[in-house]
């Protein structure tokens, strides 16, 4: 069965690259952007940016604990540090440094964090990090983004740069459908409504937008009208734009490369919670690691796919 | 600031010392030992070696930097800070209570002037102050940045992380010193996790090792300060082993782990107190 998606696309491309192209422009526009990277630069696409700018970048070895303070460092000096290294080794390893002298320092560092999730794929589970938005919500002053594709990484990492305050930017490795407009204005934490629908709302956050979008072909195909929205954003959440889709459809459903405990479903329930109580299917990994093997692969395995997010949604709309 | 003699200097460093154990006693809670013992070089730093500006400026631009990696020894931190002109010396009354810009340890969340980054989590100071001297080498910026780090911190892995990078980046506008006092919160250092050779280890990591080796003398101070100053912008991060005594200045306190964490009862303060001329006046 061919689907009438709502988003199609005519390329694939990861969005560590929208980061690494994003970053080069953010360095050209402001002087003042630095980069910093703990021997992934080439992982993390942050070489364009080292060959234009070698004075304003900083090799800092295998040593994340001290990129972030060297990032804060150079914050309080007037600097605006993109500090990169897979979402592991910028979350979990070094939470400590973040908090003390990143967050609670209030210092205007850019955490940049690749090969988040599931999706990374054939290294597995000590690299698949799925607890760092968790990890970084639960910090005050910490702003947490985590964009769908390529065009919507790149405009993001554009936009951080304007914003004044720690930030952590989440992104992936694996090759992924571009789907949203190039030279896309990002605005920080504000949900975009990306397909109207009636019945149940689908809340979705990086590489499962996309899995969203293909999820609400499917139901419609099957008479369920479906609304997507794509939260950019984990924190500050867009309570507005959730309580105004859940009141006219009902129920709802999160979608994200993440636990299911603490991740963006979680922050979704307290909103409803507090505001309208509506049934909520999440869509997560449910508290186990991953494993070795393709995106795809793991994608269903755990649950994460499109498929999974049609059967939530008819979990969702049973319990109406 | 004018230059000031060492006997004046001297009057500073016994007035911190009272201010450090009327703080602590009035809370009843803090760190009175590594302050005591940090005395001249607070004093010294603050009021004869840092180009610095007490009308505060978080960037620190054109400005000498001092970071405080130990930050337990933050009511020591306070006294100069204020006595420097930073903010009131009657503000010290606040110190670990409610509503305070002065916290237990030291923070920016409240924005008290002098503070530019929190620390008390150990390990992470010499980090952020490569990063600021970073910074400075980016914007042509002469002036030194100073970090201070208790010798039981360098337990720390991060601590070797950031003397690595700051030796191969060649970061000799670094001037670091070690709180070389001995002790640590359970007890000795050479009996908890021993350091071993510590000069030989910062230079093996590529650091000019300067030795102040009386740390609780103003004019040794003082001069050690010069010397490293004089070792800076020479292609190598510099670091000070500033030999101290913990607890310095009050006879039952001084050389014992005992006084890191707990604070003077009214009688031993009293005895405290009476071994420290009140010279700048009392908060």
């Amino acid at each position: 069965m061919s689907l009438d998606l709502k988003f199609t696309y005519t390329e694939k491309k990861d969005t560590r690259s929208g980061f690494g192209d994003g970053f080069l422009e953010a360095g050209r526009k402001n002087p003042n952007v630095v980069g910093l990277c703990a021997d992934l630069i080439g992982s993390l696409k942050m070489g364009d940016f080292q060959k234009e700018f070698p004075e304003r970048f900083f090799q800092t070895g295998i040593a994340e604990a001290n990129m972030i303070g060297l990032s804060a460092g150079l914050a309080l000096g007037g600097k605006i540090p993109f500090a990169g290294t897979f979402a592991n080794f910028a979350t979990g390893r070094v939470y400590d440094q973040i908090r003390q002298s990143v967050a609670y320092s209030n210092k205007n560092v850019k955490i940049c964090a690749s090969h988040a999730g599931l999706t990374l794929g054939e290294d597995g589970a000590t690299h698949q990090i799925l607890e760092d938005l968790g990890m970084m919500k639960m910090l005050p002053h910490m702003t947490v983004i985590n964009p769908c594709d390529y065009n919507q990484t790149k405009a993001a990492t554009l936009a951080i740069a304007e914003y004044e305050g720690p930030v952590y930017l989440r992104f992936g490795r694996p090759s992924w459908p571009i789907f949203t407009p190039k030279d896309q204005k990002f605005e920080i934490g504000k949900a975009w409504k990306m397909i109207d629908g009636a019945d149940v709302s689908i809340f979705a956050t990086g590489h499962l937008v996309w899995e969203a979008v293909v999820a609400e072909a499917m139901l419609r195909a099957e008479g369920i009208s479906a609304e997507v929205i794509n939260i950019h954003t984990i924190k500050p959440l867009d309570e507005e734009a959730i309580l105004e889709s859940v009141k006219k459809t009902g129920c709802a459903v999160s979608a994200e490369e993440h636990q299911i405990n603490g991740g963006l479903g979680d922050s979704i329930a307290q909103v409803l919670s507090r505001h309208n109580p509506a049934p909520l299917e999440y869509v997560g990994v449910n508290d186990s690691f991953g494993e070795s093997g393709t995106p795809t692969q793991l994608l269903e395995k755990y649950g994460l796919n499109a498929e999974n997010i049609v059967k939530a949604a008819k979990a969702a709309l049973a319990r109406k | 600031m004018e230059k000031q003699s060492i006997e004046q200097l001297q009057k500073v460093a016994t007035q911190l010392r009272r201010d450090v154990l009327r703080m602590v006693h009035a809370v009843q809670s803090g760190h009175p030992g590594a302050p005591l013992g940090c005395a001249e070089f607070f004093v010294a730093l603050y009021f004869d070696q840092l180009h610095h500006n007490p009308d505060f400026k978080m960037d620190g631009k054109g400005e000498d930097l001092f970071f405080l990696s130990n930050g337990h020894l933050s009511a020591g931190w306070y006294s100069v800070l204020a006595r420097s002109g930073y903010f009131p010396v009657e503000e010290l009354v606040t110190f670990r209570k409610l509503n305070s810009r002065l916290q237990g340890h030291p923070a920016t969340h409240e924005h008290l002037p002098g503070i530019r980054v929190a620390s008390g989590s150990l390990g992470q100071g010499l980090s952020v102050a490569i990063g600021v001297a970073e910074a400075k080498k980016i914007d042509k910026d002469e002036h030194l940045v100073y970090v201070m780090m208790g010798d039981g911190e360098l337990q720390e892995g991060q601590v070797w992380e950031a003397a690595m990078y700051a030796a191969h980046h060649k970061m000799d506008n670094i001037i670091a010193t070690i709180d070389y006092n001995g002790q640590q919160i359970d007890g000795p250092v050479s009996k908890i996790l021993d350091l071993k050779n510590l000069r030989a280890k910062w230079e093996a990591f590529g650091w000019e090792v300067n030795e102040i080796k009386e740390g609780n003398d103003m004019k040794s101070v003082l001069e050690g300060l010069e010397t490293a100053k004089s070792l800076a912008g020479k292609g190598k991060p510099v670091m000070n082993l500033l030999y101290t005594q913990m607890g310095y200045g009050v006879d039952f306190m001084v050389g014992t782990h005992k006084w890191h964490g707990s604070p003077p009862n009214d009688e031993q303060l009293a005895n405290a107190l009476g071994q420290l001329e009140e010279t700048l006046g009392d908060y």
